[in-house]
């Protein structure tokens, strides 16, 4: 079957280096916004960088919401990144209460400023494997992954795959069935990063 | 637990690579592209290009570079060099950039900060400060260290911060080109003003002094020019001794 990857646009962040990442790897991946593309690709990444609220308000104006929990719904592979695996939960605490996809359940909360000293938190940072999984194959544990973020999902469901310890351990990854996501971006994660992203379309 | 980052940095003129080309397996050892490659493969954490074209043409010529680099290389870069307005920031970001510096600019309209804060996110946003000690104390510079702007360095450090920059590269014009190690007391007293990382640069000869940055004055980060060049000094290696020494390095 031939692989499409949809990258969706909804006007967060830099996508273009999520595009990068699987052409480099020898697929083709287009950034998209429209219905049609969605339902018609293989693979779906929601990627993006910025703020819960704004994101959640951006897919509800440009119709995206049920599009992508159809998809969801219907088994396509599906790959959140960074804030595309935030805006999977119920809810998030930015600006007091924002709410999101409710793909799963639990929701997304700040780092703790009186614990934690540098936020965001940015750079490479080692990832414990809970639950080894086809998106890890070839991928050893501890393995450095690339972070750029200050908010964290709290699951409140058995699907953490991995975490990660910046002043205390949060999930970095999740796993649920047709739905893969991480915290961490693995387009900008070097080797590791590629192999997951090769993983996650040849799994 | 976060790893302390190995930042080389390339100057960038004219589409070329203007310092420190030692390569010499490289066909053209200019070439901004195979030199990030290069540096990829030695698990470089992050790059830095800084941009010292002083021509017109400029804008347009590194735009492209930026979109080839971005093709080539998965790892975070940072771009800077001349960068004077939110439209600069928006098209470097458009190209592929993962985050953009900005240092005269910055001293010049302080506001610039918060509005590229605001409108890409703090985290892309890196403000360079170049410190020179004058007297008892560390004055800013900007100009490329050329103008004396009267500003303390802690106190700009702190105002920055404050505005919404993500990250600050902060470098010692003292020691930067003598190779006798960073400015280890500059460091410091920035790294203690602020809640964001700061990314040490300028006067960097060895592993040692890396490590001297990192374990006395906290830096999250080491940038260095011409030093990753040699082969005695690669990344690889001086990762292999900070890890011996206890420094948590991504290898």
């Amino acid at each position: 079957m031939e692989k499409k990857i949809a990258v969706i646009d909804y006007g967060m962040g830099n996508l273009k280096n999520v595009k990068n990442a699987f052409n480099f790897l020898g697929y083709s991946a287009k950034i998209t916004g429209d219905f049609e593309d969605i339902k018609n690709a293989t693979y779906l990444v929601l990627p993006g960088v910025g703020g819960f609220k704004d994101a959640m308000a951006t897919l509800k104006r440009k119709g995206l919401v049920n599009p992508i929990k159809d998809a969801i719904t219907e088994g396509k592979k599906f790959l959140g990144i960074c804030l595309g695996m935030q805006l999977l939960f119920e809810t998030s605490e930015e600006f007091g209460y924002s709410e999101g996809l409710g793909i799963f359940k639990g929701k997304v909360v700040k780092f703790d400023e009186n614990i934690v000293n540098l936020i965001p938190h940015i750079g490479w940072n080692d990832i414990e494997i809970l639950k080894p999984s086809e998106e890890f194959k070839g991928i050893e544990n501890k393995s450095f992954f690339y972070f750029l973020h200050s908010y964290y999902c709290v699951p409140e469901e058995d699907i953490a795959a991995a975490a990660c310890d910046y002043y205390g351990k949060f999930t970095a990854c999740v796993k649920k069935d047709n739905i893969f996501a991480c915290q961490f971006h693995p387009e900008k994660s070097h080797k590791e990063g590629l192999a997951l992203l090769k993983n996650f379309i040849e799994s | 637990m976060l790893a302390k980052r190995i930042i080389p940095c390339l100057d960038i003129k004219n589409n070329e690579v203007v310092k420190g080309i030692n390569f010499e397996d490289l066909k053209s050892a200019g070439d901004p592209v195979a030199l990030a490659k290069k540096y990829d493969d030695e698990l470089a954490d992050e790059l830095m290009f800084l941009d010292i074209t002083a021509s017109s043409e400029k804008r347009k010529t590194i735009l492209k570079l930026v979109e080839k680099i971005s093709e080539n290389i998965f790892i975070p870069f940072s771009v800077g060099g001349g960068v004077s307005e939110i439209e600069d920031i928006h098209n470097l970001l458009n190209s592929g950039a993962d985050k953009v510096s900005i240092n005269t600019a910055a001293v010049i309209n302080p506001e610039i900060i918060d509005e590229a804060a605001k409108k890409f996110g703090s985290s892309t946003i890196v403000i360079a400060i170049d410190a020179k000690k004058v007297g008892d104390e560390y004055l800013v510079f900007t100009y490329g260290g050329k103008k004396n702007s009267g500003i303390n360095a802690i106190q700009w450090a702190k105002e920055v911060y404050n505005r919404g920059a993500g990250e600050i590269l902060l470098t010692s014009m003292d020691k930067d080109g003598t190779k006798s190690g960073y400015e280890i007391n500059l460091t410091s007293m920035v790294v203690r003003s602020v809640k964001i990382p700061v990314i040490a640069s300028g006067g960097a000869r060895d592993a040692k002094d890396i490590e001297e940055v990192f374990v006395k004055a906290d830096a999250g980060a080491a940038l260095a020019a011409s030093i990753f060049h040699y082969e005695n000094s690669g990344i690889i290696s001086i990762k292999k001794y900070l890890k011996s020494k206890g420094i948590n390095v991504r290898l």
